[in-house]
């Protein structure tokens, strides 16, 4: 308790780390285009990942239209298709969601979250950023190669990513694994960078415990993303090196179409265990970020506290840690010692325990609530229920012996898309709704942004729910085509153009979302710099956008936790974490 | 309103959807209907689970959307509530874990007589081995893979030459009988999988891996695999037909041993060269 309201500064312990000269910029180049600015470094970021996202979108279409109309269009063969898998996947997965998840959120809010005036290894970061580039244009790059890019599904399974049975054998893999690498070279600088800059640089008074959510998941994702692609990154140059220079680590003796190999004695589930070894955590790493951003929008469209926020912070921490040891549930059936089987299923239904923890939680924050439907609300709620669909199908996966008969189906891919697919991506158009407006000083149209949530969220649900059922059948993945099978009955064909139709339509709804981000840049209403009158740091900043180095002349002091709305007794239904104590307080 | 009555529609739409969709799992044909018991027990927890929570959250999104003058409570944290929370989670896991556990535990302990047999995978196709009147398959190795031993079935092995080979992508097998598959690759990763069977396992090149499940229907199921293999993956076709002891038996008769395979591919390839 406190009702000290003079000098209030004198109760917050000074700042464990002086602060640190800033770099300045002094031209336009180093400014925009070369900046250390963590936030200009972070639009740089969401531009790139966004830009390839649109491509594996487009992907996306290619799938859907082979799966629905065999042989319908005239290019997509076998290989376009398996290609057209590999870069979707692949693409989504690391330099989309990773990408723009920690290298785009991450820069820009963690620095204003906690209150520094940027990250505490500025050149580092425009390295990480340049680096990322230079990763996705050899990535893109892998298209203009002769074969194309590689076909061999986004996990590289070797033998056959080498091998020439797989599409984009000669030189795609090569590429791809090249941009592996650069990829994992430049996201280390980024993420020593988020750990070091929350650990390091938060503003007096900022403790652990008083951290928006938001930053614990991306803290928690960075903490991981460093301990789990050294995994990839090993596995890559493995690989890499088996296919130019002959050695063995993934090949064991093979006949490839009669033909004896000059390879001996590797072993392919090596490999197995290396990728997954990234592979999973690298679910987390996607998952607990978008934890930390929905907790923040329900809180702030709710005008509630986050429910149970120390249990919160514990269930990431949980689940980060978990995530280590779980990963060879994408292995079950994969031939490694079935006795594992046991190990693996009793760790990966433990994390369901922290994870639905975590449901509870932002459900019971809507529980007396004041619940306002703005866009961003709206996507957090898609959130809630496909993480909670998605959720409950790991359940299953999870489960060894339920896996068997559901492993490498449909119901596989269902999952997944449902549960990191859809649910971080709706996270993200939520959390570009709610930031939008500190970014660029400006709102988005709510209209326009109302009838996107509605198609993306009904229509994406309608993708992935009944996609589980073709898996139950026993329609298995990575089957370009059907062709003629006893057990697949007519009707699921139906399906599969309905799925198709949905697909195409929930593509090209994003295209409104696209014209409202680039419209209101000019057009929309002026924001001013706290809309949504929300309580954490960044909403506080004494210009919108945020000048150079944040907070002008001072750094904030903080006072209190992130969540204190409706608190009772205040005047004001929410108080900023930068206010000082107002009489009577209950300081959290 | 809307957005309680939209969430509501496709809470309660996917359990409709559940119940009237006619895309449900094949009739299992093999010993393996414990698996699919697991999985029905799966649903009606998940299913109650996401009911609960999906209820739930329609009715807070209706009772406590924002009204003028409305305002939120303030509640910080609940232990008591909390705590009562993680007990039945952890209940629930612990309920859908056990029996499944217990099922995985006969899945990796194949019946002291079960018959062994070999499926063996190459891009993209099927071949078999079964044990001829010694009841034992000789060793095998990639290595010794040539133009008249497609298997690499070892020749100095006194158990080998009366192996039965199939390499017509046609497995039979006799009803009721427990048959433990030894998996084994030549080129890539496959995963023999037939859905009526429930079980399956990747097959994978240095290594033999293995499954094991009893037929129970007489009949024809169709073997695919489920391991991406490359361009003709979905093409990897294979037959599995479960005959009647008799049936099996004269199907039997019918196979070639692997001394007399590789004796009349040795007369071919002369021929060939003459």
């Amino acid at each position: 308790m406190s009702d000290i309201t003079i000098k209030p500064d004198e109760q917050v312990p000074p700042a464990e780390v002086p602060e640190m000269e800033l770099f300045h910029s002094h031209s336009w180049w180093t400014t925009y285009v070369f900046s250390q600015d963590a936030k200009v470094i972070a639009i740089q970021y969401a531009a790139t990942a966004i830009s390839i996202g649109v491509l594996a979108l487009i992907l996306s279409w290619i799938i859907r239209i082979q799966l629905a109309f065999p042989g319908a269009v005239s290019f997509i063969d076998s290989q376009v298709y398996y290609q057209s898998v590999t870069m979707h996947g692949m693409i989504m997965v690391v330099y989309m969601l990773t990408a723009i998840l920690l290298g785009g959120f991450g820069n820009y809010l963690i620095p204003l979250m906690v209150g520094a005036r940027d990250m505490v290894f500025p050149f580092v970061n425009m390295l990480s950023y340049w680096i990322y580039l230079l990763a996705t244009l050899v990535l893109a790059t892998s298209y203009l190669v002769p074969g194309g890019p590689t076909g061999a599904g986004w996990t590289l399974y070797p033998p056959q990513s080498i091998l020439t049975g797989t599409p984009g054998y000669d030189y795609g893999i090569i590429m791809m694994l090249v941009s592996l690498i650069l990829f994992i070279v430049g996201f280390t600088m980024g993420g020593l960078n988020y750990v070091v800059t929350v650990l390091q640089a938060r503003a007096r008074g900022m403790t652990l415990m008083r951290m928006p959510l938001t930053v614990w998941g991306i803290f928690t994702a960075a903490v991981l993303a460093l301990l789990a692609f050294p995994g990839l990154f090993v596995a890559c140059v493995m690989l890499l090196l088996d296919r130019l220079a002959g050695t063995s680590f993934f090949m064991p003796a093979i006949v490839e179409f009669g033909e004896h190999k000059n390879y001996n004695g590797g072993s392919p589930i090596l490999f197995q265990h290396l990728f997954w070894f990234f592979g999973h955590p690298e679910v987390y790493i996607v998952a607990l970020p978008a934890f930390g951003v929905v907790s923040d929008i329900i809180s702030v469209h709710a005008r509630k506290n986050i429910f149970g926020y120390r249990m919160m912070v514990w269930a990431i921490v949980a689940i980060g840690v978990l995530s280590l040891v779980v990963w060879g549930h994408h292995m079950y059936v994969s031939g490694m010692d079935p006795t594992f089987g046991f190990f693996f299923a009793i760790t990966t239904l433990a994390i369901a325990v922290p994870t639905a923890l975590k449901v509870y939680n932002w459900v019971l924050t809507l529980w007396r609530a004041d619940i306002h439907f703005t866009t961003p609300m709206l996507f957090a709620l898609g959130f809630l229920v496909t993480f909670l669909n998605g959720g409950i199908t790991g359940l299953y996966l999870g489960n060894v012996i339920v896996d068997v008969p559901l492993s490498a189906t449909l119901f596989v891919v269902a999952h997944f898309h449902m549960v990191m697919g859809i649910a971080p991506v709706l996270v993200i158009f939520g959390a570009i709704y709610h930031w939008y407006p500190k970014i660029t000083g400006r709102m988005m149209n709510e209209t326009l942004g109302k009838i996107h949530f509605w198609i993306t969220f009904v229509g994406a649900y309608a993708i992935f729910f009944p996609m589980h059922y073709l898996g139950l059948l026993g329609i298995p993945r990575r089957f370009y085509e059907m062709g003629q099978t006893a057990f697949v009955p007519d009707s699921a064909h139906t399906l599969n153009i309905f799925i198709t139709v949905m697909a195409l339509v929930v593509g090209f709804v994003q295209f409104i979302f696209f014209y409202n981000l680039f419209h209101s840049l000019k057009n929309g209403k002026p924001s001013g710099g706290n809309p949504w009158r929300a309580a954490s740091l960044e909403w506080q900043t004494p210009e919108t956008p945020p000048g150079h180095g944040n907070w002008g002349e001072t750094l904030p002091v903080v006072y209190r936790w992130p969540y204190a709305y409706s608190v009772p007794g205040a005047n004001q239904d929410y108080l900023p974490q930068n206010m000082p104590p107002i009489k009577g307080e209950h300081i959290i | 309103m809307f957005a309680a009555v939209m969430i509501l529609l496709v809470v309660s739409g996917s359990f409709v959807f559940h119940f009237m969709s006619p895309w449900r799992a094949t009739p299992v044909a093999s010993n393996w209907g414990s698996i699919d018991e697991t999985m029905a027990l799966t649903f009606i927890i998940t299913g109650a689970g996401f009911l609960a929570v999906g209820l739930f959250l329609v009715y807070c999104l209706w009772r406590f959307r924002h009204k003028p003058g409305s305002k939120a409570d303030y509640e910080p944290e609940n232990a008591r509530l909390e705590l009562i929370l993680t007990f039945i989670t952890t209940l629930a896991v612990v309920i859908l874990l056990a029996p499944g556990l217990l099922v995985w535990g006969q899945f990796v302990t194949p019946p002291e007589n079960a018959t062994q047999i070999e499926a063996v995978g190459v891009q993209w196709s099927w071949s078999f081995r079964l044990p001829g009147a010694d009841y034992q398959l000789g060793t095998s190795d990639v290595r010794m893979i040539d133009a008249t031993n497609s298997l690499g079935v070892n020749p100095s092995d006194p158990r080998s030459a009366d192996d039965l080979i199939v390499t017509d992508g046609e497995l039979h097998l006799p009803v009721n009988k427990a048959v433990k598959v030894l998996l084994r690759s030549v080129d890539v990763l496959h995963d023999f999988y037939i859905p009526q069977v429930r079980a399956k396992m990747d097959l994978v090149p240095g290594i033999v891996s293995y499954l094991w499940f009893t037929p129970t229907n007489i009949g024809e199921y169709e073997i695919l695999c489920a391991a991406y293999c490359g361009n003709g993956h979905p093409q990897m076709r294979g037959k599995l037909i479960v005959d009647s002891d008799e049936d099996y038996e004269k199907w039997l008769h019918a196979q070639q041993t692997f001394e007399q395979t590789r004796k009349a591919q040795q007369k071919t390839i002369k021929v060939g060269v003459n």
